[in-house]
């Protein structure tokens, strides 16, 4: 029922249109900083993590920068760094909404004769699915990166033998898995997170109470999806 | 005008409106008055389509409310302005964009005529040029009287005040009082008031709907207060001290 609100023809574009720019700001653009921090630290540790697992003198040295682009790729960027985003943008958009409920902004928007579920929620939906993929990018780009600095710098590789291991056995296809299951995710966590915060009702406790359910929701449909559209994509 | 027709709503097994009539004037200050719990911002929020009618029937100029389909509904609303208890403004807006919200959503005003119009409603409700204040740097009279410039922006046909001056002090409470007075007759609107407030009832009073226990228990005006025979609505006006006194010098 919310959904079928949400999505209803918007009433005027050219204020949905900046709020969706004003979301792309709040929702994307502020969670880049937390992104690249984590993105270049889990590179490195992945990269270092798989230096001393592969002590085999027998497996080549690019393996470290092959399996730092692959799990990079298809895991870390597109499920974890969602599931930290899900902590972060959906406690913020659930506190938010609900907050708007409990001092009456919601009742205020529907007393104007506005669709409050389509103005607050449609325009966090779509700036997410616009813009996570962009910060998915970012990560994997500064997670390999990560990888990179930190392998040569601990010595596990060279600067060539990495270069190579992420050139290596390269499939574009697996891009594709990766952002279909970000945009999926991005939808997730916007919509479970404004849904509980929508549905907020009494005071600061049920705000709170909101925010944490919006995360661990999101967290636990972000894995199952994960899982389903990995036997879709990958499972052959 | 408005009228409500035998409505009631009951939440769980406590009926909190029984059984309520009445007619709301345009270009009056009509007052909705009776103890904390009664059932009047019930009877409010019923009216604007926040709760849900049990049975009954909201006319607005003849139109039932809640029987009109979605869009229907959402096109009378655009007819109403709400000053809320606790403001209600937009925390992310400024002032300004608080009150300009209601004309970007539904008008095609140029921006100069959106912000003429702002400033007007801002200097009618005495906030000029304090149109870049965020509701936080708002003191609780000052959101009270921002609230209202966004409630009369967009030229609205009904007002409703939900306790307009409670948690104020009392000179402020007089000029809100006072504000929406006069912006109900110079634009012929139809204001609903709540309020449990003593002076607003006899200071602007015009048409008063007094709820006891969730029913209509008393109607009339401020000047037919003072000579009331209702038990009831004794008890309830004239509590204080300073009522009192005020009773017994409109009645030697």
């Amino acid at each position: 029922m919310l959904m079928m609100r949400v999505f209803k023809k918007p009433q005027k574009w050219s204020v949905y249109y900046k709020q969706i720019i004003f979301e792309i700001d709040n929702i994307g653009i502020s969670s880049l900083p937390i992104v690249a921090i984590i993105s270049i630290f889990m590179g490195g540790i992945i990269t270092i993590q798989a230096a001393f697992s592969i002590s085999n003198p027998l497996l080549p040295l690019y393996v470290l920068g092959f399996t730092a682009r692959e799990s990079i790729i298809l895991e870390f960027s597109p499920t974890i760094v969602c599931l930290i985003l899900a902590g972060k943008v959906g406690s913020n958009i659930a506190s938010e909404i609900g907050a708007m409920r409990i001092t009456e902004q919601i009742d205020a928007l529907e007393i104007m004769g506005i669709n409050s579920a389509g103005y607050l929620i449609f325009p966090k939906i779509i700036a997410a699915i616009i813009i996570f993929p962009f910060l998915i990018a970012i990560s994997m780009f500064l997670g390999i990166l990560g990888g990179y600095v930190m392998g040569i710098s601990a010595g596990a590789c060279s600067s060539y033998q990495y270069v190579y291991g992420i050139q290596t056995y390269f499939d574009p296809n697996k891009l594709y898995y990766s952002f279909t299951k970000v945009v999926v995710f991005a939808f997730i966590i916007t919509s479970i997170s404004s849904y509980f915060g929508y549905n907020t009702s009494g005071g600061a406790l049920e705000v709170g109470k909101s925010s944490t359910k919006a995360v661990v929701y999101s967290s636990v449909l972000i894995l199952l999806f994960g899982l389903i559209l990995t036997n879709i994509f990958l499972n052959h | 005008m408005i009228e409500i027709k035998n409505i009631n709503k009951t939440f769980g097994d406590r009926q909190i409106v029984k059984d309520v009539s009445f007619k709301f004037f345009p270009s009056k200050t009509n007052l909705v008055i009776g103890e904390s719990g009664c059932g009047k911002t019930t009877i409010l929020k019923l009216m604007v389509g926040l709760h849900q009618l049990d049975s009954g029937s909201v006319l607005f100029d003849g139109l039932d409310f809640p029987k009109l389909n979605q869009d229907d509904q959402q096109d009378v609303r655009k007819k109403i302005g709400m000053l809320f208890q606790g403001g209600a403004l937009f925390d992310s807006q400024t002032l300004e964009e608080n009150v300009r919200f209601p004309l970007d959503m539904f008008t095609d005003l140029s921006l100069k005529e959106k912000l003429d119009r702002v400033n007007f409603c801002l200097q009618r409700v005495q906030l000029e040029g304090k149109n870049g204040l965020y509701p936080a740097e708002l003191s609780g009279g000052m959101k009270k009287r921002a609230a209202l410039a966004r409630a009369i922006a967009n030229n609205p046909r009904y007002l409703f005040c939900d306790e307009p001056n409670s948690g104020l002090d009392p000179k402020t409470a007089i000029v809100i009082d006072e504000l929406i007075k006069d912006i109900t007759h110079e634009y012929n609107i139809t204001t609903i008031i709540v309020s449990h407030d003593m002076n607003s009832v006899i200071e602007i009073g015009d048409n008063i709907l007094f709820i006891h226990k969730g029913e209509n228990w008393w109607t009339g005006n401020k000047s037919e207060i003072f000579h009331t025979t209702n038990k009831e609505l004794f008890n309830f006006v004239f509590a204080g001290e300073f009522m009192k006194s005020v009773f017994k010098v409109q009645n030697k």
